[in-house]
């Protein structure tokens, strides 16, 4: 094993918060009670919540170190495909715990809320630019509400014309959010197999488009990190039986300032703020998945919309043709404050730089790695690269244990066994925030580990080893299912 | 840029291995014609000084304590927060990782989110909650959709003291599916009004709101039993779930699937995202449930740990069969609330849900001795419903002036309530508070 980052410490034990508590404990300051208890029926009364008493000190070790058991951007690099883990900005943090955002109520009358709603139209505008698309709503909380949202927009466009369909592409290299959502939204997906190039054929579209379809599904750059070279004949097919475009912007990060969406025949797309964006993905959440379309779906956008007047910005109702709300509010604003704080300290040139940089990273990783690991297809990439375990075939290792084994040398491991297309995948994408020197040590690592399963293999199967728990048993978990304690 | 690490160097011997010339040279698979030709037109960078400035003067046009005295609830609460709790969660490995799906690596948010799971049932009387939806609003549709999963049923019914914002969002969801949602009016009383249960057949689901969107406290139990005996699940929504740490919990009243949101209890109102979607349900439906779970089991040493589980009904594995189409949830959101609820426990969360309602009630009661009308006589938790006098608007916007809010005005949701306000009042406010307020209004 090269000398790496991964090494061991002190890692902590740190019990269950029921098994530290102590009855009589409290880890919070109580406010004083300045009025008299009123009157409660008996009827109405419930038990006290079963909940552990902490202390304060208690309260803060616990979560310490549980902390110290994850691994997150700020720890090092964390390569998972179609995810872009970017560097998260600690500025943009700052600015949405200020009190005016952090504080504020969402039905405030509209004189209180004028900086919230100059932040999200202006937000708008940047996204609409970006993508060229021609209107935009924030409200999605994440990317596939997002989808959700967009396939909501295509019902009612093709409900409006007096022709609701029944059916949908989804390209088989789609996010299983994609097929999900449509069936939400009352579509048949119709699965659509990509070329030996890994990216859709005019001709596979033109095969399965019909009067009964209401668009195709597409995630440009794809899920293998291709560009859909034929992506405006394929809207153009689209188009000719009144179908729509949409597409799954998960992967926008490659082409920011180089490609606007509105350009490829998009009518429909959404964003992950927290991908591409910058904004943190929190263990698994909050995110933000704005949705962005041209003109003529305009009237559908959820509402309220926000829009600016002579005597400030206003939110509006007046939209008959809207597919309604998808969030109680306007969705997660305190993500929107980071994603335009990132917008704003970035600019036009560095966000293209951004997005340069990630596609020069994934194609130096692919370079770099391709005699080692097999390349699911041998092209330029954009800013992820697809390779899969078929070389290491022979010594019985599998992309799993060459992923586990990464995190004893002090790396997240890539997207694993996604995309569905390629067997074995191991789906990296480094983004532009990692810089040579850190890409070339997690390089010397994969080609490390590629060694060690020649000539150690045990040590890649029984990884990881310095991780606070081994390989952990998921078919247990999941035949006699413990969800609370 | 700080955020770019790269120097001129670093491009240029990456791009020497890459085999291209320049950065554009990296984008050859790009048709011409799919090219932007010209820059963004976007505002040029701001340095982070700048950037402090432009946002502290957006955050300052806002209207937020401590500067203003809000005596709103409505769906978004305002309750103190510790300090513990906003700088356990700066750290940033739970804020910078992501869904955990390695475990060994994320054990952190695995425990994390197996204790909410556990605290969140336990506060609704659940056998299994799930590791976060979006907000109230979704989770409220996903609980619906999960019914008619269960039931195989095409029709709910919901009580129009739901959250209106929340109904909205159901319609939404239900638009393109065919499935349909009956409203229940309500009663003189503030409650639901479920007499047409009986003639209802085909029911997936009867949901009620309690505390309801106009504070009162519904009557569960009897409800339930309707349901029931149509053979609905019986879904229970909630907007402010502080009030369980006094009043009887969902599951002990019979509710078969609980949910709502999670904002009130230690998650900034963040003018009204994010929040936390919370959802719990009987433990026989598990297979049905939408979203994440998180689940214990052992290590090849047999140690405890904890892993993603039931993934099956999941989008990645099950694509249009899921259970749903959820994938990132609000998971830091769920660790919020956790650690809130670890900081007061039960017997400070009971304090603290006592205090809300005592505080509430002696604004009631202070508003009824003035004279006015308290708008539903029913039993309610931190916030209720009061009728204002004509021209009352004015009084509304001479308290502004003093920064106070006054609550929200019921009519563009119940067009009958005309001058009709719904008010809340949390431990965030002093008798002192409460008595000006009183005070204003009167004068």
């Amino acid at each position: 094993m090269i000398e790496s980052s991964g090494n061991t410490g002190l890692v902590l034990n740190e019990p269950l918060l029921w098994e530290k508590a102590k009855k009589g404990r409290c880890g919070f300051s109580l406010p004083r009670r300045d009025v008299e208890p009123a009157p409660l029926d008996e009827d109405l009364t419930g038990e006290v919540p079963d909940f552990p008493d902490l202390s304060e000190v208690d309260v803060v070790r616990h979560y310490t170190r549980l902390s110290s058991w994850n691994f997150g951007v700020d720890t090092g690099m964390y390569p998972l495909g179609s995810c872009t883990m970017k560097y998260n900005p600690k500025s943009n943090e700052k600015q949405a715990t200020l009190i005016g955002f952090a504080g504020a109520h969402p039905l405030l009358p509209l004189g209180l809320q004028q900086g919230a709603l100059r932040l999200m139209s202006e937000l708008e505008q940047f996204l609409a630019e970006i993508t060229g698309m021609d209107a935009v709503t924030l409200q999605p909380s994440a990317g596939a509400q997002g989808e959700l949202t967009g396939m909501l927009l295509i019902h009612a466009y093709h409900q409006s014309k007096g022709s609701p369909r029944s059916k949908i592409i989804v390209p088989d290299t789609a996010h299983g959010t994609n097929p999900a959502s449509a069936a939400l939204c009352g579509y048949q997906p119709i699965s659509v197999k990509s070329n030996d190039q890994g990216i859709l054929s005019v001709d596979a579209i033109t095969e399965v488009m019909d009067e009964d379809t209401a668009g195709i599904m597409v995630t440009n750059p794809n899920t293998v990190g291709l560009f859909e070279e034929d992506i405006q004949k394929i809207a153009e097919v689209v188009h000719s039986k009144d179908g729509l475009v949409y597409c799954d912007g998960a992967n926008m990060n490659a082409v920011m300032g180089i490609v606007r969406m509105s350009d490829l025949g998009v009518d429909v797309l959404h964003l992950n703020l927290h991908k591409t964006f910058s904004t943190p993905h929190g263990g698994g959440g909050p995110g933000s998945g704005p949705v962005c379309v041209k003109g003529f779906l305009e009237p559908f956008l959820p509402v309220p919309r926000v829009h600016k007047t002579e005597e400030g910005y206003m939110l509006s109702e007046d939209f008959p043709e809207s597919i309604g709300k998808v969030h109680a509010f306007y969705g997660n604003f305190g993500v929107m404050v980071k994603a335009y704080s990132y917008i704003l300290s970035m600019g036009p040139e560095d966000l293209r730089k951004a997005s340069q940089l990630a596609v020069l990273n994934a194609n130096y990783v692919k370079e770099m790695l391709k005699d080692v690991l097999h390349l699911a297809y041998d092209r330029p990439c954009m800013h992820e690269c697809v390779f899969s375990d078929r070389f290491q075939k022979k010594q019985k290792i599998t992309t799993l244990e060459m992923a586990k084994r990464l995190m004893d040398y002090g790396f997240h491991p890539p997207t694993i066994y996604f995309p569905l297309v390629v067997s074995g995948a191991i789906m990296i994408e480094p983004t532009e925030t990692e810089c040579k020197e850190e890409i070339d040590r997690f390089i010397e690592a994969v080609k490390s580990i590629v060694n060690e399963a020649e000539k150690e293999p045990q040590l890649v199967r029984k990884a990881p080893k310095k991780c606070k728990v081994r390989r952990l048993d998921e078919t247990a978990a999941a035949r006699h299912p413990c969800l609370a304690g | 840029m700080r955020y770019l690490p790269h120097t001129w160097e670093d491009i240029k011997s990456m791009l020497e291995v890459v085999g291209v010339e320049s950065l554009d040279g990296l984008f050859s698979t790009v048709p011409e014609g799919c090219r932007l030709k010209e820059p963004l037109s976007l505002p040029e960078p701001i340095t982070e000084w700048e950037l402090n400035y432009r946002m502290a003067g957006l955050a300052a046009s806002m209207g937020a304590p401590p500067e203003y005295r809000m005596f709103t609830g409505a769906g978004s609460y305002e309750h103190h927060i510790p300090a513990s709790v906003s700088y356990l969660l700066s750290r940033s490995e739970f804020v910078t990782s992501y869904t955990p799906y390695q475990p060994e690596m994320s054990q952190g948010t695995l425990q994390g989110i197996y204790e909410y799971q556990t605290l969140t049932a336990r506060l609704l009387g659940m056998e299994v909650a799930n590791a976060s939806l979006y907000d109230g609003a979704s989770a409220l549709a996903e609980a619906l959709l999960m019914s008619i999963r269960i039931t195989r049923r095409k029709q709910v019914a919901i009580s129009t003291l739901i959250h209106p914002l929340y109904r909205q969002v159901v319609q939404t969801y239900f638009a393109p599916t065919g499935f349909s949602i009956i409203e229940l009016p309500y009663l003189q009383n503030g409650k639901t009004d479920v007499s047409m249960l009986g003639a209802l057949d085909d029911l997936a689901a009867v949901a009620v709101q309690s505390p309801n969107f106009f504070g009162c406290i519904e009557e569960l139990m009897s409800i339930g039993h309707k349901a029931h005996e149509s053979g609905a699940l019986f879904v229970t929504a909630f907007t402010e779930p502080l009030a369980y740490g006094l009043l009887k919990n969902p599951g002990s009243q019979g509710a078969d699937i609980a949910c709502g949101e999670g904002q009130s209890l230690g998650i900034p109102q963040s003018f009204g995202g994010p929040g936390l979607g919370m959802l719990a349900s009987r433990m026989k439906y598990v297979r049905n449930m939408p979203g994440r779970l998180v689940g214990e089991t052992v290590d090849l040493d047999g140690k405890r740990g904890f892993v993603l589980t039931l993934a099956t009904r999941e989008q990645h594995i099950r694509r249009e069969k899921a259970t749903s189409n959820i994938c990132t949830n609000n998971s830091l959101c769920a660790l919020t609330v956790a650690m809130y609820m670890a900081s007061l426990g039960g017997g400070g969360f009971r304090e603290l849900s006592r205090i809300n309602y005592d505080k509430c009630e002696y604004l009631k009661a202070q508003l009824k001795e003035t004279g006015l009308e308290i708008s539903f006589e029913s039993p309610t938790f931190n916030e209720f419903v009061v009728e204002f006098p004509v021209d009352f608007e004015k009084t509304y916007a001479r308290l502004l002036r003093k920064k106070i809010v006054e609550g929200i005005p019921l009519v563009s949701y119940y067009p009958e309530l005309v001058r009709h306000y719904l008010l809340c009042v949390t431990e965030t406010k002093t008798k002192e508070d409460v008595d000006t307020l009183v005070q204003e209004v009167t004068s």
